[in-house]
C-alpha cells in the first residue's frame, strides 16, 4: 500500500518545527506503525536526508517508550493501544497520515517526534516508592494481602507511563499517570507509612512540572493503552484530601 | 494553591449551587398553582426569603459561591490553556463528551443568564417600582407574569436551562469525583442520580416561563 505522510520535523527544543510531506510506497499492511517509520528512515538515509527521530524500545506494548499523535489521536486510531502495537492494516491505501509528537507544556519536544517525558520520572522520584530496610528479603506472607487488593493494585500499576493521557488531555494534565502511581501503593499495606507524604509530594511535583488541572473529561482513560481507570484520579483526590486533613507540621 | 485544591473550590462552590437550585426550584413550583392563589403564596414566600436573617446569610454565601466559581473557572481555564497542547490535526474529541470539554462556554452562558435573571426579578424586587398584593407583600408574581409575556425572554430562559442542564450533568459527577469519591459502586450511583437531578431541575425551571407564557396567551 501507498501512504502520504505529514510528519512534524523540529531540529531541537528551541527550533520552530513544521510538517514535512513524505510519500512511502510498498508499505506492508502487516507492518507495525514503527516499522513503517523505520522503512521511511531507511529511505531517508539512502537519500542522504536526516532520519525522523522517534522514541521506542520494547515494541511489545509494555515499556511505554513509544508514542506519537497519529491523525489527531495519541497512539493513533485504535483505542487502548500503543503506537508499536498499531498495524498499517488500520490505514487505507493512499491515505494521508499526519504524525505529530505528544504535546503539552510538561512535555517539551526534543526533536521531531521525540518528547522529553522526564517530568514523569521526577514525579515518581518525589514519592512513588516504598522505603524498605535493606538486608534479607522478608517472608512474603508476613503481611497478608487479599487477592482483590492485589489485583486492584495491579490494575493501577499497569500504567506504562507513556504519556498518552497528557497528550490527550486538553489541559495537559498528568492526573491519570500520577493518580495511578499513587493508588497502586496507597491500597497496599506495605506502603501505609509514607501514604500521606507520598500523595502530597507527588502531587506537588506534578504541579511543579506545569501539568494542567484535571477537568474529568475522561478522555485519558479512552486513549490510555492500558485502560487505566479515571477512578484512580478520584482516588488521588481522596488521598490528597485525607493527607491535607491529617498532616501535621513537624 | 495547587491544581487539586483549586478544583476543590470549584467542586465545593458548584455543588453548593446545585443544592441551591433544588430549593429555588421547589419554591418556584408555587408558580404552577391557580393564578390568584399563586400570587399570594409566591409573594409571601418572596417576602419571607428577603426578610429572614438566616436566609440572608445563606444568600451571601450564594453570591460568594457564584463569584468564586466564576473566578476560579477563569484561573483554572487560563492555566489549562497554557498547559495543554495543540495539534495541527486534532481528533481528541472522540474520547470525551462535548459538554465536558466546554464547561467554560456553558458556564459563561449560565453566568450571562444569571445577570439577566437578577436584572429581571431580583433588581426589580429590591430597587424597582413594584405594586403590592392583597396581603401587602410586594407583588413579584405580577412582575414574573409580565416578564414571561415576552416570547424572546421565554426562549432565552429555556436555552439557558438547556446550557445549565449540560453544565450540571458534567459538573455534579466531576465535582463529587474531585472531592474524592472513588468507589465504583457509588460513582455509578452518583452518575445516575446526577443526570436525573440535572434533567429534573432544569426541566422544572424551563417549564415555568413556558407555563406562564401559555396560560396567559389569551390575556
Amino acid at each position: 500500500m501507498k501512504l502520504h505522510l505529514k510528519i512534524w520535523r523540529q531540529k531541537n527544543r528551541k527550533a520552530q518545527g513544521q510538517l514535512v510531506n513524505y510519500t512511502l510506497e510498498n508499505v506492508n499492511p502487516h507492518m507495525s506503525f514503527l516499522e513503517m517509520l523505520d522503512t521511511l528512515n531507511e529511505q531517508l538515509i539512502v537519500n542522504k536526508e536526516e532520519p525522523v527521530e522517534f522514541d521506542h524500545d520494547c515494541r511489545e506494548g509494555i515499556c511505554g517508550q513509544c508514542g506519537v499523535v497519529i491523525n489527531g489521536n495519541a497512539h493513533g486510531p485504535l483505542e487502548n493501544t500503543t503506537t508499536c502495537q498499531l498495524h498499517m492494516r488500520e490505514f487505507k491505501d493512499g491515505e494521508t497520515v499526519l504524525i505529530e509528537p505528544f504535546r503539552a507544556k510538561g512535555f517539551p519536544v526534543k526533536k521531531d517526534l521525540k518528547v522529553d517525558r522526564s517530568a514523569f520520572d521526577r514525579i515518581i522520584s518525589a514519592g512513588g516508592y516504598v522505603s524498605v530496610n535493606t538486608g534479607q528479603a522478608p517472608e512474603a506472607n508476613t503481611i497478608p494481602v487479599s487477592h482483590e487488593t492485589a489485583e486492584a493494585a495491579f490494575d493501577s500499576a499497569a500504567c506504562i507511563g507513556c504519556g498518552a493521557c497528557v497528550a490527550t488531555c486538553k489541559n495537559g494534565s498528568a492526573a491519570l499517570f500520577t493518580s495511578a502511581k499513587i493508588t497502586q501503593l496507597a491500597i497496599l499495606p506495605q506502603s501505609q507509612e509514607e501514604r500521606k507524604e507520598r500523595a502530597l509530594k507527588m502531587i506537588a511535583q506534578m504541579d511543579a512540572e506545569d501539568f494542567g488541572h484535571c477537568s474529568n473529561t475522561e478522555a485519558c482513560e479512552v486513549e490510555c493503552p492500558q485502560g487505566i481507570s479515571v477512578l484512580n484520579i478520584a482516588r488521588m483526590n481522596y488521598e490528597y484530601n485525607r493527607a491535607s486533613f491529617l498532616k501535621f507540621k513537624k | 494553591m495547587n491544581t487539586l485544591s483549586r478544583k476543590i473550590v470549584m467542586a465545593a462552590t458548584g455543588l453548593f449551587l446545585c443544592f441551591f437550585l433544588l430549593i429555588h426550584c421547589l419554591g418556584n413550583m408555587q408558580l404552577f398553582m391557580e393564578p390568584e392563589h399563586a400570587r399570594l403564596s409566591f409573594n409571601a414566600y418572596s417576602h419571607f426569603l428577603t426578610g429572614n436573617p438566616l436566609v440572608k446569610m445563606v444568600s451571601y454565601v450564594l453570591y460568594a459561591s457564584i463569584i468564586g466559581h466564576a473566578i476560579y473557572a477563569l484561573i483554572i481555564t487560563s492555566k489549562n490553556k497554557a498547559s495543554g497542547g495543540t495539534y495541527k490535526k486534532d481528533n481528541r474529541g472522540r474520547a470525551s463528551k462535548w459538554y465536558s470539554r466546554n464547561m467554560g462556554v456553558l458556564g459563561t452562558v449560565v453566568l450571562i443568564f444569571i445577570v439577566l435573571h437578577f436584572q429581571n426579578f431580583w433588581y426589580v424586587y429590591k430597587f424597582g417600582q413594584i405594586g403590592l398584593d392583597a396581603n401587602g407583600n410586594k407583588d413579584l408574581y405580577a412582575v414574573v407574569v409580565a416578564a414571561f409575556q415576552e416570547l424572546w425572554l421565554v426562549v432565552v430562559y429555556v436555552i439557558a436551562m438547556i446550557a445549565l442542564c449540560y453544565h450540571l450533568v458534567h459538573g455534579i459527577t466531576s465535582g463529587v469525583r474531585t472531592l474524592g469519591l472513588f468507589h465504583p459502586k457509588f460513582v455509578r450511583w452518583v452518575n445516575i442520580v446526577g443526570v436525573a437531578y440535572s434533567v429534573i431541575i432544569c426541566a422544572g425551571f424551563a417549564a415555568m416561563p413556558i407555563f406562564i407564557y401559555i396560560t396567559n396567551l389569551n390575556n
